[in-house]
């Protein structure tokens, strides 16, 4: 981002990588009408699988990543998620005020986030951590085939290039 | 402990606010921070305040200072604490 001062840098994170298996993980998975324990792997069986890392429901950069990607229609092209530290009735209410497709993982602990190595300690919010903003694009034997984490706070994912790599996968 | 001076109202994961944060950091100054709604319509404390919506704003109840717009801030803050002049 050009905002003409320098943007927070949050430096590299020592996160899963391209070639890794991606950290296996369960927890409730909502759409607009109800939530389930789903696992990761039970997704990647079905198809490859574009993981989202988002701030929580309701930040203005979650409002933005699902805006974009709502736009670009991926849900067509193969299954995309979400992760945050949001419990269940806050992506609830995320699902249904994007009006999208995609489902979102309710992580209030953000072990998920720990185990990927993209932790944020929030300055000001005292116990509360969310994951840095990444995606990581998964195959169907659960494989990193591309994976961007943010590097700067805010930062934002570099689209055409998760579109991309997520439709030369489902090819 | 006693409250800081210093109130900063901020957006999660705005980067204005977090330009303000690295300025207050940088000269050690404590603050507390108020977090405000995304929606600038939501911002009533904000405005009550200041007069404006806007995010950051700072109350600076040391120099009876309220002020918005963070290019602006950074340069009270340096202008009042930094080098010889806190």
């Amino acid at each position: 981002m050009d905002l003409g001062f320098e943007v927070v840098s949050l430096g590299p994170a020592d996160h899963v990588e391209e070639g890794e298996q991606a950290p296996e993980f369960t927890r409730p998975l909502v759409d607009d009408e109800h939530w389930e324990n789903v696992s990761l792997s039970e997704l990647t069986d079905e198809g490859p699988v574009l993981l989202v890392f988002h701030p929580m429901a309701g930040s203005f950069p979650t409002t933005y990543i699902w805006q974009e990607l709502v736009e670009r229609g991926l849900e067509e092209v193969l299954t995309v998620v979400g992760v945050t530290s949001s419990d269940p009735y806050a992506q609830k209410r995320l699902v249904e005020a994007r009006d999208m497709e995609f489902r979102l993982f309710a992580d209030p602990a953000n072990d998920v986030a720990r185990s990927y190595g993209i932790e944020h300690d929030l300055d000001g919010m005292a116990g509360i951590s969310e994951p840095r903003i990444a995606t990581f694009l998964l195959d169907t034997d659960r494989v990193v085939r591309d994976a961007w984490v943010s590097e700067e706070w805010p930062e934002f994912p570099p689209y055409d290039d998760v579109e991309a790599a997520a439709r030369d996968l489902a090819d | 402990m006693l409250d800081p001076d210093i109130t900063l109202y901020r957006l999660h994961a705005c980067p204005f606010c977090e330009r303000v944060v690295r300025a207050l950091d940088a000269h050690g100054l404590e603050y507390r921070s108020r977090f405000v709604e995304p929606l600038h319509s939501d911002r009533d404390v904000v405005k009550r305040i200041s007069g404006k919506r806007t995010v950051p704003a700072i109350v600076d109840e040391n120099t009876g200072v309220t002020m918005s717009e963070s290019a602006n801030i950074v340069e009270y803050v340096e202008r009042t604490y930094g080098g010889d002049g806190a």
